[in-house]
């Protein structure tokens, strides 16, 4: 028997860690890693309200959903990023300053 | 204390380290390789709060899928222009006061919720067969469509990076 409230406690750490990456970090890809730790860490929590429910499964429903999102926005993401590379040779987000092509 | 909760234990802890280590090193690469560590150690909670089928999910995506892609990424942008892969800080300040402000609100109030404090049942009743079987009947229909999203992604990131020719 465990306490849920350790679980509670690491996955707001997680949520705090990834939003401090994404506010602090000046390069796009660390920025979309502390997207990815946010995401990370709502699934945590989902887990254990599931485990706190053991007779239904939509607590690791959501989290499997979340995960299929999270893998899409990495795509999309980096795909984006990469194109902006090309074109303004930065990857720094506060550099891309005009939006003209 | 149980050497269950030990364990439990140890992995939050190297999950916590590893999440505070990204924001710690100025190195990319070295970014991502905490990124790993940390989704790997996730995924072993994981196993311990009996999410068998989520665990392999998510060492397959993420520790598989997304830290490769993310990998290249950084390999493909340092080609480019050759510059190195440091990552300079800003707004330290605002962001740790924001961070610091969002944990202690978290915190507070889940240490406030009367459920917090329950003790999670360790029964292993929660196979992944159950599990499977519940994908394809009571949620089918987000199933498919996620599937769906996945192909309009991938698509779309293939053809945003393609090469046009000018």
């Amino acid at each position: 028997m465990i306490e849920a409230l350790p679980l509670h406690i690491l996955s707001a750490f997680l949520f705090a860690t990834g939003l401090a990456i994404v506010i602090i970090k000046r390069n796009a890809i660390v920025v979309l890693m502390g997207i990815e730790l946010m995401l990370n860490a709502s699934n945590v929590n989902l887990i254990v309200f599931n485990r706190m429910h053991p007779s239904t499964f939509d607590g690791q429903m959501f989290a499997l959903f979340v995960i299929i999102v999270a893998v899409c926005e990495t795509a999309v993401g980096l795909a984006i990023i990469l194109r902006v590379y090309r074109f303004y040779k930065t990857s720094v987000p506060d550099h891309i300053q005009e939006l003209k092509g | 204390m149980s050497s269950y909760s030990i364990i439990l234990y140890g992995f939050i802890l190297i999950a916590l380290i590893s999440a505070i280590g990204i924001l710690a090193v100025n190195n990319v690469f070295k970014a991502a390789l905490f990124l790993l560590t940390c989704l790997l150690s996730l995924a072993a909670i994981y196993v311990l709060c009996l999410a068998e089928f989520v665990a392999v999910t998510q060492i397959l995506v993420y520790a598989g899928g997304v830290v490769v892609v993310i990998i290249f990424g950084i390999m493909l942008t340092t080609k480019l222009t050759g510059k190195p892969l440091e990552v300079k800080n800003g707004n330290l300040f605002p962001g740790l006061l924001a961070a610091l402000a969002f944990a202690s609100m978290l915190v507070k109030y889940q240490s406030m919720m009367a459920t917090s404090t329950a003790e999670l049942s360790t029964m292993s009743e929660n196979l992944v067969s159950k599990t499977g079987v519940e994908l394809m009947t009571n949620y089918v229909l987000p199933f498919e469509l996620a599937g769906l999203l996945l192909l309009m992604a991938l698509i779309g990131a293939a053809v945003t990076t393609r090469s046009t020719p000018e």
